[in-house]
């Protein structure tokens, strides 16, 4: 059998991926979840009175601590995989990233295991974030003089 | 009605992030990643402002979001205390984001056992 008869066969039985599907359920699962920051933001204005700043962050606070909770007791796995970028894209998926590294990595200790690897999946985000935000203020600078 | 935008918004986002997920060989990782540049870009442009008014929290829950307030907070900084600026204020509004993740997964992971 040569390499490209392999290939084929590979292909033919991988199982396809349900694109559509996966589409479907990205768009109502993100957008359910803003829809819940929106109605956050909005509960906390009316009730609490704050502006919509601090309503803001604390939403985002809630949000964190929600999907940190669900990510340890094991259901947000689960759910990752079934709504796949439903989740990952809102800052549900960077929490869930920075506790789910935690977890895995906390048999090697303390140090060595969490703390040299909580941010395993979540550093390459602030990273490129930061670096991003720092050249672009950097060319904003050198435009306006 | 702003609930209905929130949650268009949101879910095309979402939607779109899947559709690069499925066709090409980037990981959620690269996808992540792509979203908050996209997000500082938006921001260097002006546009996610704007963006932020129409759609309210479909737009703040992003992780977009994140490259916004990074690059916002270290401009604001550049104007208020030059150049120096832009390095203690680059956290000020992504404070809360990265300080409460770091803060709950590790109480979080305290308690919980890992599965295997």
């Amino acid at each position: 059998m040569t390499k490209d008869d392999y290939k084929k066969l590979v292909k033919k039985h991988t199982p396809k991926e349900p694109k559509l599907r996966n589409i479907v359920v990205a768009f109502f699962v993100g957008g359910f979840i803003g829809f819940i920051a929106e109605f956050l933001i909005y509960m906390l204005q009316e009730s609490f009175g704050m502006s919509k700043v601090i309503a803001g962050s604390w939403t985002c606070l809630i949000i964190i601590v929600i999907s940190s909770i669900l990510t340890a007791f094991g259901f947000f796995d689960n759910w990752v995989n079934k709504c796949k970028c439903g989740l990952i894209i809102p800052t549900t998926g960077f929490a869930h990233s920075v506790t789910g590294s935690a977890l895995d990595y906390k048999k090697d200790g303390l140090i060595t295991g969490l703390g040299s690897n909580i941010f395993k999946l979540a550093g390459s985000v602030i990273l490129y974030g930061v670096i991003s935000a720092f050249i672009f203020v950097v060319i904003r600078v050198v435009i306006n003089g | 009605m702003n609930f209905l935008y929130a949650f268009l918004f949101a879910g095309a986002a979402c939607s779109i992030a899947q559709i690069i997920l499925d066709n090409t060989k980037l990981t959620p990782g690269h996808i992540t990643s792509i979203y908050t540049v996209i997000g500082a870009v938006l921001s260097f442009l002006g546009v996610y402002d704007d963006i932020i008014v129409k759609f309210g929290g479909g737009a703040t829950a992003l992780i977009s979001n994140f490259g916004h307030m990074l690059y916002s907070s270290a401009y604001q900084g550049y104007m208020a205390e030059g150049l120096l600026g832009i390095f203690t204020n680059m956290f000020t509004k992504s404070s809360a984001a990265i300080a409460g993740a770091i803060i709950f997964a590790f109480l979080v992971s305290l308690v919980a056992k890992p599965k295997d």
